[in-house]
């Protein structure tokens, strides 16, 4: 039996076996040029604490690779089950071939067992090696990205660390599944990847979040959390603070909002608004001409000493191992789900 | 000796539609079993029952007295060739025959060597280059090498040239000779069984009509010929099968294990596409006197 599985395989496995060792050679070859030259920007930075300005030069100048990286590890998992799973079985029933296998002297259930065993652990082993390839290579890189694409933000998170193994494992037994259910190859992928889809994407918006429960805090205003400060020329008595998503000394972190509060502790204006601070702009530190000069650093400091602050709730960087595990075992789970679905449909209801 | 094929009240649906029902029948062992009906009567799915490919809804199948199915031990004593005989088309002859090493316990690797170069196969050939008629023979290599004590074919030859056709049948016949297992056969057509069948079963519209030993079937059977004559006025134990009159005379088909006397007949045998034809017949009648009842 694991003959046969391995002599009808061997053609996708080889041809994954060499994507994944051009993929791999690539990020080897580049990868340790990649750590120098930013280990030798830092040195450079911190002696004239421009870190924040090498930052952007160093991911602007390599973020076609970093996204082009980072795609290939999400999509590796949807493949696999695009082209691995769902017509594993169709593919068997649209030639009638499963009723000469089935009719050898191996039941059903030994035959699915040792194909999904043999199929998954390599589409799980093959998508672990590039995950974790592409997370080493990118490491320098997911020190330096923007807030939007750091190492826990929805998109980034999915294609590192070890996750990728649980969606591929996933999407193999899904289409498997699908295949079993909707019996026709073109269909079984469609649906498939519809599915998957859908699973991807409701899991950073609906489910990642609330894996641990989230950390809100308050912090001052300052560089880092303020993106903006607005003066209305027709409104001198508010400035018009606009915050992003990044929260100070926590780099990396997913933040989930980013709020502007008063002194009392109330919401002025949410992640994307931006907020009115009752502050006179004719005179005083927030004034375009006021004693501490034309910056606005001032302003922002007085703005502090009034009480606004920016209310953030996140998940700090350093849970980025716990998710990675807790998300690879909720799709471990639903792998095992579907597995013993599979198993019990091809004994029971498929003939 | 245990039955080959034992089956009790058997039925198979599908939705609301019956594929097959109320299928009682005791194959002995030792047979080779045509099992003939026309199209979609429900043959495919006696076979696959048999074969554990589907499960009954009603009644109970027993295969060499094991239920179908029931673990590894079943499955290497029965041995199934589906409809359109399928290979892997990307796998060479050489390849199908180490599936079949790899996958059964008893495989009989000399005898497919023997049948493959026998047949002229070409090991390294890809079975999807295969001729019709060569890949029903591959498959049929498989199924026999498996050593199986009983062999299911269903429609093998259904796609195949009248020489294939001969040559398949030839092939099976002798390896039913050389090594002893019963075989259950189906076709939509008599004159294929009728040279190598010993036992017939008649399967009309997901029912089987009669089943039994061929030489006792085509002795019980007769077409009687005469005056016209109303069916109320047969000896009882004469069994009306078909019958068609025309305005002096009239036909029958009966099934009897009496001998007939009646000098106004002319009695004749029938061949077995006659007795075939005869209970398919019987049938259309039977469904076209309900049809006018209901509308009475």
């Amino acid at each position: 039996m694991i003959w046969l599985t391995w002599r009808q395989f061997r053609g996708s496995a080889a041809m994954m076996a060499t994507l994944l060792v051009v993929l791999v050679a690539t990020l080897a070859a580049t990868g340790p040029n990649l750590a120098s030259g930013y280990s030798a920007g830092i040195a450079a930075c911190t002696r004239d604490s421009t870190c924040d300005r090498f930052y952007d030069r160093f991911f602007d100048d390599y973020q076609l690779p970093f996204l082009a990286v980072s795609l290939i590890v999400l999509l590796l998992p949807a493949l696999v089950g695009l082209f691995w799973g769902a017509p594993m079985i169709t593919r068997e029933l649209e030639a009638g071939t499963h009723l000469l296998v089935w009719n050898q002297s191996v039941t059903r259930g030994r035959w699915l067992a040792v194909k999904l065993g043999l199929t998954g652990l390599t589409a799980m082993a093959a998508a672990c090696l590039c995950g974790l390839a592409v997370t080493w290579w990118s490491d320098p890189l997911d020190k330096s990205a923007v807030p939007d694409l750091a190492l826990m933000a929805p998109l980034v998170f999915g294609a590192r660390g070890i996750a990728p193994m649980g969606y591929a494992a996933f999407a193999f037994v899904l289409g498997v599944t699908v295949g079993m259910l909707v019996r026709r190859t073109l269909a079984a992928m469609a649906l498939t990847l519809a599915l998957f889809a859908v699973i991807q994407i409701a899991m950073p918006l609906l489910v990642r979040p609330h894996l641990m429960p989230p950390v809100t805090a308050t912090f001052e205003l300052g560089k880092a959390n303020t993106d903006h400060i607005g003066i209305n020329r027709d409104d001198t008595t508010a400035v018009h603070i606009g915050l992003n998503t990044a929260i100070p000394g926590q780099t990396g972190a997913w933040v989930l909002a980013s709020e502007l509060v008063d002194p009392s502790g109330r919401t002025i204006a949410g992640s994307d608004a931006d907020g009115p601070v009752r502050i006179s702009t004719t005179s005083g530190p927030c004034a375009p001409a006021g004693p501490t000069g034309p910056g606005m650093d001032g302003c922002l400091v007085e703005i502090n000493r009034l009480g606004y602050r920016q209310q953030a709730t996140y998940h700090p960087l350093d849970r980025f191992w716990p998710f990675q595990w807790i998300e690879t075992g909720i799709y471990a789970l639903l792998t095992a789900g579907l597995t013993w679905f599979s198993f019990w449909w091809i004994r029971r209801r498929l003939s | 000796m245990t039955a080959v094929l034992e089956a009790q009240g058997l039925g198979k649906r599908y939705g609301k539609h019956w594929a097959l029902r109320e299928c009682t029948v005791d194959i002995p062992a030792g047979h080779v079993v045509g099992l003939v009906g026309p199209n979609g009567a429900g043959k495919t799915t006696l076979l696959k029952l048999a074969s554990g490919q589907l499960e009954p809804t009603a009644g109970g199948i027993a295969v060499l007295g094991g239920r179908p199915v029931s673990g590894r031990a079943q499955l290497a004593k029965v041995g199934f060739v589906a409809q359109d005989t399928p290979v892997y088309a990307g796998l060479s002859v050489a390849e199908h025959l180490r599936l079949g090493a790899r996958l059964n316990p008893r495989w009989d690797a000399a005898m497919a060597r023997e049948r493959v170069a026998r047949l002229g196969l070409v090991p390294t050939q890809r079975a999807g280059k295969l001729s019709g008629g060569q890949r029903a023979q591959l498959a049929l290599t498989l199924g026999l090498a498996k050593r199986p004590e009983l062999l299911i074919l269903d429609e093998p030859v259904a796609s195949l040239d009248p020489l294939a056709r001969r040559e398949f049948m030839q092939g099976l016949m002798e390896a039913t000779v050389e090594h002893e297992f019963s075989v259950v056969l189906s076709s939509h057509l008599v004159s294929d069984l009728e040279r190598v069948c010993d036992f017939l079963i008649v399967l009309v519209d997901s029912r089987v009509q009669i089943a039994g030993e061929t030489d006792r079937l085509l002795s019980t059977h007769h077409r009687l010929t005469g005056p016209r004559r109303d069916p109320d006025r047969l000896p009882a134990d004469q069994h009306v099968v078909s019958a068609s009159h025309t305005d002096r005379q009239s036909t029958y088909v009966v099934r009897t294990d009496a001998p007939i006397h009646d000098p106004a007949w002319t009695v004749t045998h029938l061949s077995l596409e006659d007795l075939v034809l005869a209970y398919m017949e019987k049938h259309v009648a039977d469904t076209r006197r309900a049809a006018l009842e209901v509308r009475r």
